[in-house]
């Protein structure tokens, strides 16, 4: 999978709720749509699963299906009560993961 | 729709709730009565293409950069080696392109070069059209000229390929017997079915198309429009499509490069 795009506010304020945006590349292939050439189904190809952790912890999950679009963009909201760093990971099908790391600066 | 006159169209709108801003409300977006398709899209569209994170198109052009600076071919040379840094270096070129290109003896456009300088300079395989490197480094380079007004030049040695490429636009096609300007000039603001026809610039291309779920090229665009009116279409990159494509930047001209424009 390719590097995902990530955005998170320079500084937040403890226990206020922050958004969190997140972007990846990806074709998320339905599994409905058939190649015109060879009359087989394509096979699905998406991104299953999205996770969100903060020092660790589970923040925020999503289970995906294939109805959600190509290149699927997430926006949520955190609570931070200390600095920290917030890991984020795809997975997709095929067992492939992406991950990517953000600095949480509380102040 | 067609039968109603504008204001009550107009109004018949601003009722529905539908946001539809009257002429001289786009500003850039609007240059002598030329609309970008971005005063046709939905607010939701616009929103996306104006959110520095929301607008996908962007992904292409971090590969893009990605890709500037990565050496390749026998030469093991990358743009970057002859070019420098392209926030400068290509400033300004998708504002221009196509251009006449003297070697050849027609146009080309940033697709052709980019597989020009590959294939001649590199000693690179030239990419695939459509290909995703191909369209994310036209992309890039596009894309350092958003904002500029497009500007390509008509005259001189181009002139014949404008001339040709306005042939094109005017001339019919395919079994529904239509040019390009039945639908973008003498229709546009119309609706075709679920869409309102655009005017038909081509300020924001490569532009991430939703219905395409990923970044496409002008010449796919025009592709499919030949295909709507049940046409042959040509070869991406043909001549007759990089002719049109100077005329459709001189139909654009004045509007800003939008690349990567976000559109339905």
């Amino acid at each position: 999978m390719d590097k995902p795009r990530v955005k998170v506010p320079k500084k937040v304020k403890a226990g206020e709720p922050f958004e969190v945006k997140v972007l990846i590349s990806h074709k998320m292939e339905s599994g409905q749509r058939v190649d015109e050439a060879t009359g087989q189904k394509i096979p699905r190809m998406i991104i299953n699963r999205f996770e969100a952790r903060l020092d660790g912890e589970l923040v925020f999950s999503a289970t995906l299906y294939p109805a959600v679009s190509a290149n699927p963009y997430l926006a949520f909201h955190v609570v931070a009560e200390k600095s920290g760093e917030l890991s984020f990971k795809w997975l997709d099908d095929s067992g492939d993961t992406a991950t990517a790391t953000a600095k949480v600066a509380v102040g | 729709m067609r039968m109603l006159p504008r204001p009550a169209l107009v109004a018949g709108l601003l009722v529905a709730g539908i946001g539809w801003a009257v002429a001289g409300e786009w500003g850039a977006y609007e240059v002598d009565g030329r609309r970008s398709g971005y005063t046709y899209a939905a607010a939701e569209t616009r929103a996306m293409q104006d959110d520095e994170f929301e607008n996908a198109g962007l992904l292409w052009v971090e590969k893009g950069a990605e890709l500037w600076s990565q050496a390749d071919g026998a030469e093991g040379q990358s743009c970057q080696d002859c070019h420098g840094d392209a926030t400068e270096s290509m400033r300004g070129v998708g504002a221009r392109y196509p251009v006449y290109a003297e070697e050849r003896g027609k146009l080309i456009n940033i697709e052709q070069r980019i597989n020009q300088c590959r294939s001649e300079r590199m000693q690179a395989e030239p990419w695939r059209w459509e290909s995703e490197p191909l369209l994310a480094l036209t992309t890039y380079v596009r894309h350092q000229s958003h904002g500029m007004a497009v500007s390509p030049v008509i005259d001189g040695p181009a002139a014949p390929f404008f001339e040709q490429g306005k042939t094109f636009y005017t001339t019919r096609r395919g079994q529904l017997d239509l040019a390009c300007v039945h639908c973008h000039e003498m229709n546009s603001g119309n609706m075709l079915r679920a869409q309102r026809l655009s005017q038909g610039m081509s300020n924001g291309f490569p532009t991430y198309r939703l219905k395409w779920q990923g970044v496409g090229s002008l010449h796919r665009r025009i592709r499919g429009c030949n295909e709507d009116v049940r046409a042959e279409p040509y070869a991406p990159g043909s001549d007759e499509y990089v002719n049109v494509e100077l005329y459709l930047a001189w139909r654009a001209r004045g509007l800003p490069v939008e690349t990567p424009a976000v559109r339905n």
